[in-house]
C-alpha cells in the first residue's frame, strides 16, 4: 500500500500539496504516483517567477518507460523549485512527500485549499 | 479478456507489476525497472516470454519453402541447431515480422515470432506453405523463459534438467538444441550472452523457482525494452512495420542478396527501391541536453527532418538514447524536439552497449 500522510491535502491527478506559513504551499507527486510511474529519470521543473493558474501543467516527470505532466493544484507564483531533481530525480521514488518535493507556491487565492482532497477522500481515488 | 502465461501466478508471486502487452496480462516490472536492466547487464536476469509464438515448421521441401518465404537465407545454415534472424516480407516489401528461425533437421525448422503479430504471421504461413506441402504446427503448450547475463548461463545451466544440461552447455552463440521437449537456444533480445529456454508449460513454474534458487532474478518487459534498445536490436510495430521496408529500417543486413537467383517474396520491390535510391536510415542517437528521447519526436539533421521510432533513458549509459528514421546522408550533430523544444543530439551506430560494455 503506498504512504498517504493525513495532514496533507491532494488532488485526483496526484499531486499533494502541503501549506507552509506566509501563504506558501509547496507541492509534489503522491507515493502512488510514483509507483505508477516506476523510476523517475528527468523532471522539468516550472520556472521560478511564472505564475500559474489551478490546473495549469506545470512539471513533466518523466521515467523510463513514459513522461506524465503534473497538474498545479493551486493559483500563484512559482517562489522555488526544487534544483535537487535535476541531477537526482530519483528522489521523487525515495522520498515522495519530503526531499521530493517539486515547487513551491506563493498563493494567489487561499480559498482555493478547500477544493482539494484530503486524505481519505484521496485515498479512495488512489484506489481506484 | 486478456491472456495469461502460465507463469502468470509466478509474477504475483514474486511482486509482479501486471500491465497488458499485445493483449497479455504480462510484468512490467518486479519493483524497479531499473534494478532489473543492471541485474542483466552484470549479473543474470529471467524473463518470461511465453507469449511469444513458436511455430515448428515440418516437410520435405521446408528448407525450399523458407528460402522463398524469408529475406535472409536459411541456405547459410548448415549445422544442425543453428538459428537465423529474419525478416518476412510482403510483396512490396514492407515487413510482416522480424523472426529466428532454428534449423533442426532437413524436414524441421523452428521458428519464433512476436506475440503482437500471431495471427496474421501464422496467416501468412499457411497461406504459403501449402504450396511446399509444408505443415504449420504452433505450439502453444511450450513456455518460454529467456535468462540473460553474463551469469545467465552458468546459473541456468544449475537449474535445467540433468538430461539438458550436456547439450545446452556445449551450445555457441546462435545455436539451439532439442532435448526431448525441452529446447535451449543461445540467443537473446538484450545485447547480453544467455539463453532462451523452452519447456512444457506444465514444468515451467517449477523452472522459474529454480532460476531463482540458482541466483536468477526475475525481471519485465521494462528492463527487456531498454536492454534491447540499448543493444540496437529493433522492435516489431516501432522501428518497423508493414510500411516501412527493411532498408530503411536498420535490417538491410538481414537481406540476402545472393544467390541473385534466390526468389523471395519482397525481393523485387527492395531491388527497385535499392535502384531508385534508399532515402533513409535507421540511426542511433544520443542526447546531449536534458529530457528523454521518445517515439515520434521529430529529428531535425542538416539532410533534413526524421523521426525517431523508439527512444528511452539508457540506464547503463545514464542518459537518453533512440533509434530513428533519418535521411540517409545525415550524420553528426542534430536536434530533437521535445515539447515544443530542440534539444542537441548526437547521431551514432546504433548500438550502444554490448556484452556490458557500452560501444
Amino acid at each position: 500500500m503506498s504512504e498517504i500522510p493525513a495532514e496533507l491535502k491532494y488532488t485526483d491527478s496526484h499531486e499533494w500539496i502541503r501549506e507552509d506559513e506566509g501563504g506558501i504551499a509547496t507541492i509534489g507527486i503522491t507515493d502512488h504516483a510514483q509507483e505508477q510511474l516506476g523510476d523517475l529519470v528527468f523532471v522539468e521543473l516550472p520556472e521560478v517567477g511564472s505564475t500559474l493558474s489551478a490546473g495549469d501543467a506545470c512539471c513533466v516527470v518523466e521515467s523510463v518507460k513514459a513522461a506524465s505532466d503534473v497538474y498545479s493544484p493551486l493559483s500563484g507564483e512559482v517562489v522555488e523549485v526544487n534544483e535537487l531533481l535535476n541531477d537526482a530525480p530519483e528522489t521523487i521514488n525515495d522520498s515522495p512527500y519530503d526531499d521530493g518535493w517539486l515547487f513551491k507556491i506563493k498563493m494567489a487565492a487561499e480559498t482555493e485549499l478547500d477544493d482539494l482532497l484530503d486524505a481519505e477522500a484521496y485515498e479512495a481515488e488512489a484506489e481506484d | 479478456m486478456a491472456n495469461k502465461t502460465v507463469l502468470f501466478d509466478k509474477h504475483v508471486e514474486y511482486g509482479g507489476k501486471i500491465v497488458d502487452f499485445a493483449g497479455w496480462e504480462m510484468p512490467v516490472n518486479y519493483g524497479s525497472q531499473m534494478d532489473e536492466h543492471h541485474q542483466v547487464r552484470k549479473d543474470a536476469g529471467m524473463f518470461d516470454v511465453s507469449h511469444m509464438v513458436v511455430v515448428d515448421l515440418k516437410g520435405e521441401r521446408v528448407r525450399e519453402f523458407l528460402k522463398y518465404l524469408l529475406a535472409n537465407n536459411v541456405d547459410k545454415l548448415q549445422d544442425s541447431g543453428k538459428a537465423l534472424y529474419s525478416c518476412m516480407l510482403r510483396e512490396d516489401g514492407g515487413v510482416i515480422d522480424d523472426l529466428i528461425v532454428y534449423f533442426m533437421d532437413e524436414s524441421w525448422f523452428r521458428m519464433v515470432v512476436n506475440a503482437a503479430t500471431r495471427d496474421k504471421d501464422l496467416a501468412w504461413l499457411q497461406q504459403h506453405a501449402a504450396d511446399f506441402g509444408v505443415e504449420v504446427i504452433e505450439r502453444p503448450e511450450l513456455a518460454m523463459i529467456a535468462v540473460q547475463g553474463p551469469n545467465a548461463r552458468e546459473k541456468a545451466l544449475q537449474a535445467l534438467p540433468v538430461d539438458v544440461v550436456e547439450a545446452a552447455g556445449a551450445l555457441k552463440r546462435f545455436y539451439g538444441c532439442a532435448c526431448g521437449e525441452w529446447f535451449v537456444g543461445r540467443t537473446g533480445y538484450t545485447g547480453e550472452d544467455g539463453f532462451e529456454i523452452m519447456l512444457p508449460e506444465t514444468e515451467a513454474a517449477a523452472f522459474w523457482d529454480k532460476l531463482s534458487a540458482a541466483g536468477v532474478k526475475p525481471a519485465g518487459l521494462g528492463a527487456r525494452d531498454t536492454l534491447r534498445l540499448e543493444a540496437g536490436m529493433n522492435l516489431y510495430g516501432t522501428d518497423m512495420t508493414e510500411d516501412t521496408s527493411p532498408l530503411i529500417s536498420g535490417l538491410g543486413w538481414t537481406i540476402a542478396w545472393e544467390p541473385a537467383d534466390r526468389n523471395f517474396i519482397g525481393r523485387e520491390a527492395l531491388e527497385k527501391e535499392k535502384a531508385e535510391g534508399v532515402k533513409f536510415r535507421l540511426a542511433g542517437l544520443v542526447l546531449e541536453g536534458r529530457g528523454v528521447l521518445r517515439g515520434h519526436q521529430k529529428v531535425i539533421t542538416d539532410a533534413g527532418e526524421g523521426e525517431i521510432t523508439s527512444g528511452t533513458f539508457s540506464p547503463s549509459l545514464g542518459k537518453s538514447i533512440a533509434l530513428a528514421r533519418i535521411p540517409k546522408e545525415a550524420s553528426g550533430k542534430c536536434q530533437v524536439e521535445i515539447r515544443g523544444k530542440l534539444v542537441d543530439a548526437q547521431i551514432v551506430k546504433p548500438v550502444f552497449v554490448r556484452d556490458g560494455q557500452p560501444v
